[in-house]
C-alpha cells in the first residue's frame, strides 16, 4: 500500500500481510508509518496505491465504521475505553453491532481477565493503567473479530504488567483470533509473534519469523540493544537520515 | 416559616424541576452534539404552544396532551437538526452555535406568527390550594408538576442507565472517535439525543405554562438559568444537570426570602439575576462544575 493524509505521502508500498491464526507484529523507530499502515487498514488513511484485502474481499477505501462491522476490531493506544462507562457497560458497547445474545461472550471475557470480573461495576476511568488496556482488548474481543488491531497496547505500563498483556495477547492468539500488534517493547513482542515486519521511514525494511528478527544483528542494534530500546531506536533513526 | 414554605421553598421546587428538565436536553446536546444550543428555550416554547394548539382541538386536560406535545416537538426537532445541524456537522463548533441562534430567533418568529405575542393560558379560572393545618397552602399543579418532572427524570435515569440506546449516548459523550471505532451508529445516537432533548424541554415548556402563561418569550427568558444549571452540574453530566436545575431554580425564589430584617434578601424583580451571578461564579471558581463535567 502507498497512502498518507492530506497531501503527503506517509507510507511508500508497504506490504503486510496476516494468516489465520497469526500473531504479527510491526516494529520500527518513531514516525516510520507503524501506526498509519493500521489507520490504512481502517479506513483512516487514504491509500493511494494498493490494495486493503479481508479474507480476500476488496476492502480498500471502506469507511471506518462498515470496517469494524466487517470484523476488523482496533485498539487505539490511548482513549480507547470509555471512562464514565462501567467495566461490563464498556464490553456492551463492544457488542454494539452484534444482535444476538451476547452474554455468554461477557462471561468468557471475564474468564480470560479475571482482574476484570471483580470490577465490573466499577467505571473504566478508574481502574489501572493495565486494566484498563484489559478491558479495551476484551471489549474489542466482544465481535469475536476476524481480526485484532492492537496499537502499542503495553505503551507506558509497567514490566510485570506488560508481561501480562502480552500472555494474554498470547492466549486470545491460541483460541484462534489472528492478531496485528505495532509495540514499542520488541523484544517482548518478537518474543510472541509468529512474523515480524521492520518498517523504517515508511517502508518494509525486513520481514521474519519472530525469532529470526530477534536473532537478527540489525534489529538488534536498532531496537533490542542494552536497557535503552526507544533511545536507540532514534539513534538509528538519524543514522538512515546520513545515508540517505 | 410557613410563609418560607408556601411562598419561597414550594414555588423553588416547581422552578427548579422545570429547569432540571430543560438542562437535561441542553447538558445532553454538549456532551453528545458538542455544542451550547441557544435554540434549546425555543424548543420548550414551542411544546408549551403545541400543548395549547392541541387543547384548543381536544378540549382534554393539558396534561394528558402534553405527551403529545413531547412527541410532536422531538418530530420538529428532529427537522431541524436535519435542516440545518446535520449539514454542519462536521464543521467548527462555532458555526453550529451561530445556526442554533438562528434557529432561535426563526422558531420565537415563527410561534408569534402562528400563536400571536400576547400572553395565553391553558385554562381559566382560579386554581385553589389545598389547605393543610390551617396555614400550609399546596396547590394541586405544583403537587402534578413536581410529580412530573420526577418521573421524567427517573426515565431518563432508567433510559441511560438500562438501554442500550441510552449506554451509546453516554459512551459517545466519553469518546465520540471511539464510539465509531467500536461500530456505534453515531447518527443513530445523535436522533435519540434530540428525541429526548426536545421530548423533556417540551415538558418542562407545558409545565411551565401549566403554572403561569404561555409568552413568545418564555423560552428565551429560562435559557439562562438552564444554561447555568447545566453548568452547575458539570457539562454533559445529566444528573448533575438535574441537581443544577433544582439549585438554581430553589436559589431564584429563597433569594427573595427576607432573611434578614424584613425586606427581600434580593428584590423579586432581580431575581432573574441570581441564575447568572451563579453562573458567573462557577465559570470563576470551578468550571468543571460540581460533578466534574467537561471544561471547554
Amino acid at each position: 500500500m502507498t497512502g498518507g493524509y492530506g497531501g503527503a505521502e506517509v507510507i511508500h508500498e508497504v506490504s503486510v500481510r496476516v494468516d489465520p491464526a497469526e500473531i504479527v507484529v510491526l516494529i520500527g523507530p518513531n514516525g516510520a508509518g507503524k501506526s498509519s499502515v493500521m489507520n490504512a487498514v481502517l479506513g483512516r488513511l487514504r491509500v493511494d496505491g494498493g490494495h486493503v484485502r479481508l479474507t480476500g474481499r476488496d476492502m480498500t477505501g471502506v469507511p471506518p465504521e462498515q470496517i469494524v462491522r466487517q470484523g476488523v476490531s482496533f485498539v487505539p493506544q490511548t482513549g480507547n475505553v470509555f471512562p464514565n462507562l462501567t467495566v461490563n457497560e464498556n464490553l456492551e458497547m463492544g457488542a454494539y453491532i452484534r444482535s444476538d445474545d451476547f452474554r455468554p461472550r461477557i462471561e468468557e471475557m471475564y474468564a480470560l481477565f479475571p482482574p476484570l470480573a471483580e470490577k465490573r461495576r466499577a467505571p473504566a476511568g478508574t481502574l489501572s493503567g493495565g486494566q484498563r488496556q484489559m478491558v479495551a482488548i476484551a471489549k474489542a474481543l466482544m465481535v469475536e473479530p476476524v481480526v485484532l488491531l492492537l496499537d502499542e497496547p503495553t505503551a507506558g505500563l509497567s514490566p510485570r504488567v506488560r508481561g501480562d498483556i502480552f500472555r494474554v495477547v498470547r492466549e486470545i492468539n491460541t483460541h484462534g483470533t489472528p492478531i496485528l500488534m505495532v509495540e514499542q517493547n520488541a523484544r517482548q513482542a518478537l518474543g510472541i509473534a509468529d512474523r515480524g515486519y521492520v518498517l523504517v521511514d515508511g517502508r518494509n525494511r525486513l520481514e521474519g519469523t519472530g525469532a529470526g528478527l530477534l536473532a537478527d544483528p540489525d534489529v538488534g542494534a536498532m531496537f533490542l540493544g542494552g536497557g535503552g530500546g526507544e533511545s536507540r531506536a532514534e539513534a538509528s533513526d538519524h543514522g538512515d537520515d546520513t545515508r540517505g | 416559616m410557613i410563609e418560607f414554605v408556601n411562598f419561597h421553598l414550594v414555588p423553588g421546587l416547581v422552578l427548579g424541576s422545570i429547569y432540571a428538565l430543560g438542562a437535561i436536553g441542553v447538558t445532553l446536546t454538549f456532551g453528545i452534539l458538542r455544542f451550547a444550543n441557544f435554540a434549546h428555550g425555543e424548543t420548550m416554547t414551542l411544546g408549551a404552544y403545541f400543548t395549547l394548539a392541541l387543547i384548543a382541538l381536544t378540549g382534554l386536560h393539558p396534561l394528558l396532551l402534553v405527551p403529545v406535545a413531547m412527541a410532536l416537538t422531538a418530530l420538529a426537532v428532529l427537522g431541524m437538526d436535519r435542516l440545518f445541524f446535520r449539514p454542519l456537522r462536521h464543521g467548527p463548533t462555532i458555526i453550529l452555535v451561530i445556526a442554533s441562534f438562528g434557529l432561535m430567533l426563526m422558531v420565537r418568529s415563527l410561534v408569534q406568527i402562528v400563536w400571536g405575542a400576547k400572553l395565553q393560558t391553558f385554562s381559566k379560572g382560579i386554581d385553589l390550594p389545598w389547605v393543610l393545618l390551617d396555614t400550609l397552602r399546596i396547590f394541586p399543579k405544583h403537587v402534578v408538576i413536581i410529580g412530573a418532572a420526577l418521573g421524567l427524570m427517573a426515565a431518563v435515569h432508567l433510559l441511560l442507565s438500562r438501554t442500550r440506546a441510552g449506554k451509546a449516548m453516554r459512551a459517545m459523550a466519553d469518546s465520540p472517535d471511539l464510539a465509531r471505532l467500536t461500530g456505534i451508529d453515531t447518527e443513530r445516537v445523535i436522533r435519540t439525543t434530540w428525541i429526548v432533548g426536545a421530548g423533556l424541554a417540551a415538558a418542562a415548556g407545558a409545565l411551565l405554562a401549566y403554572d403561569t402563561h404561555l409568552h413568545t418569550n418564555m423560552g428565551f427568558r429560562v435559557l439562562l438559568p438552564i444554561f447555568a444549571a447545566a453548568l452547575l452540574g458539570g457539562i454533559g453530566r445529566p444528573y448533575g444537570a438535574m441537581a443544577g436545575g433544582l439549585v438554581i431554580g430553589m436559589a431564584e425564589e429563597l433569594s427573595t426570602y427576607p432573611w434578614i430584617g424584613t425586606e427581600p434578601l434580593v428584590p423579586p424583580g432581580y431575581k432573574a439575576g441570581v441564575a447568572f451571578a451563579i453562573m458567573v461564579a462557577i465559570l470563576i471558581w470551578r468550571p468543571s462544575g460540581l460533578f466534574r463535567g467537561r471544561v471547554f
